[in-house]
């Protein structure tokens, strides 16, 4: 299941060159409201652990979407996932699935909107 | 008739201005002030009437906020993640002073003799202090590093960590509040994530996130002397990810033994306080946050990092075994006990409640309502050293 949404996903961007990043994220397809907010609460919270309530750093990186500006959504998901060993970053892999991981990089791209 | 009346209504008078006049009257050891971090206000509430009875608005960006209290349990200074400090009356309920000093602050301290509170800073990394009457500064010491774990030390001292540089650093304001003299130890360890000041004022223990071990400075010897300790705990383990850092402010010490959350392993770790060996550990449910010790000792407290921070577990500190597991809500983030241990106050962030439970029977007592809440803070704290 998670596999095909994230080829669908992977198709559709390419199916559309030059899509930017920010129109993904309203991909209502991929990850269900209820979900995304969680997500949402997730990256304030819980990233907000290190990164800050409002994203502007701690022990961790500020990750604004002006410090992220020019980052590759997917490169982001891959640090998500993946953490950055030797950091104190950890892999959020064990707590959600691919397409979340990109849900969550292109939110913090756009800033919280909500 | 009209004497007589006249006196009725003097009585009267009396009898309702007397008693009002003592109500107006109050003392504040049964006060204490709860972190609302996404309103960026504090609730005051009342330990005896299990209530809040206010709320102080304005404070800023308060992730991971903490304070601290004036020795006369009136005013908090109040630490915010955007280098906000704040001077707040628990009195008037009202922000009395407020002063942005850095980029990215983390904590304060506040020294033995309430009149220097020293705020612990990730940007620009280092440690400004200022006066406790008027928040203006000081001392400004650079470090060059994001500081964590900042204490006050017995005569008019602060002690502090540095993330980047594995330092730590001792400033002693008693001579001359704006040149403290400093004394600084290198080769404290990888990355120090926290950091506390035992009870008695000896001893600073930091905590290392870079690699094993934590490492002990006595400051009772001149110059303090760092020893290194459990460097060994987990190496045979695959870590575990730390989805939240351990705090170690209110690391425990009963009946001889410090109770450690390890680091990326879900477990306690007791160690001997005299020899700093290890003695035991238990496994928990979870990456343990704050371990608290319950204040007659008997028992130990442990809250999780996600996706467990649902949980509570109580570890007998006699037995070492996890007696009992909480589930109070989503998003336990911290406890505070009564001074002499009657009851706990959970903070259940994502139910936006705080939680009164009998510390015996584990009863809930009583709830209140709070906007999610963090920290807990009761004016006791204001005679604790290290807190």
């Amino acid at each position: 299941m998670t596999e095909t949404r994230t080829l669908l996903a992977v198709c559709l961007v390419a199916l559309v060159p030059g899509w930017p990043a920010a129109a993904m994220s309203g991909d209502a397809t991929a990850i269900p409201e209820a979900r995304a907010d969680e997500l949402r609460h997730m990256v304030r919270q819980d990233c907000g652990s290190c990164h800050g309530l409002r994203m502007t750093g701690g022990l961790g990186a500020a990750i604004t979407p002006e410090d992220l500006a020019d980052r590759d959504p997917q490169d982001l998901a891959g640090l998500i996932l993946d953490g950055i060993p030797g950091t104190a970053m950890p892999p959020w892999r064990p707590l959600l699935t691919e397409d979340e991981a990109l849900w969550i990089a292109d939110y913090l791209l756009e800033g919280d909107e909500k | 008739m009209t004497l007589r009346a006249l006196a009725a209504a003097a009585l009267a008078v009396l009898m309702l201005t007397g008693p009002a006049m003592a109500d107006d009257l109050r003392g504040t050891g049964d006060l204490g002030l709860i972190v609302e971090r996404e309103a960026g206000s504090l609730l005051v509430v009342d330990r005896s009437e299990r209530a809040a009875i206010g709320r102080i608005e304005g404070l800023g960006d308060l992730s991971h906020a903490s304070l601290v209290y004036s020795p006369d349990e009136r005013f908090a200074f109040v630490f915010g993640r955007d280098g906000g400090l704040s001077k707040v009356d628990l009195l008037t309920q009202s922000v009395v002073n407020r002063v942005i000093q850095g980029g990215n602050s983390i904590g304060g301290a506040i020294s033995d003799d309430g009149r220097l509170v020293a705020v612990s800073n990730y940007e620009p990394g280092g440690v400004k202090v200022f006066d406790a009457d008027t928040l203006a500064l000081v001392a400004d010491i650079p470090m060059g590093s994001k500081t964590v774990g900042i204490a006050d030390v017995p005569g008019s001292r602060f002690v502090v960590a540095t993330w980047d540089t594995g330092e730590v650093w001792l400033l002693d304001h008693s001579a001359d509040p704006a040149n403290p003299e400093i004394t600084r130890l290198e080769g404290i360890g990888a990355n120090p994530y926290d950091a506390l000041l035992t009870g008695d004022g000896r001893t600073y223990i930091v905590g290392l996130f870079g690699e094993k071990g934590l490492t002990a400075v006595d400051l009772w010897q001149d110059p303090p002397q760092a020893t290194r300790f459990l460097p060994d705990y987990g190496r045979d383990q695959p870590d575990m990810p730390v989805y939240k850092m351990p705090h170690l402010q209110g690391w425990t010490l009963a009946d001889g033994v410090y109770a450690l959350p390890a680091v990326g392993l879900h477990q306690l770790l007791w160690v001997d306080a005299a020899t700093l060996a290890e003695t035991g550990r238990t496994e928990l449910a979870g990456q343990p946050v704050f371990a608290l010790a319950r204040p007659d000792k008997r028992e130990v407290w442990v809250n999780f990092a996600p996706p467990d921070n649902d949980k509570v577990q109580i570890i007998d500190v006699m037995t070492r075994k996890v007696t009992r597991t909480l589930t109070p809500g989503k998003g336990v983030l911290h406890m505070e006990f009564a001074p002499r241990g009657r009851e706990v106050w959970l903070s259940v962030r994502d139910e936006n409640r705080v939680e009164i439970r009998d510390a015996r029977s584990h009863e809930v007592l009583a709830e209140i309502e709070a906007r999610a809440p963090s920290g807990i803070f009761f004016t006791d704290r204001a005679h604790r050293m290290g807190l």
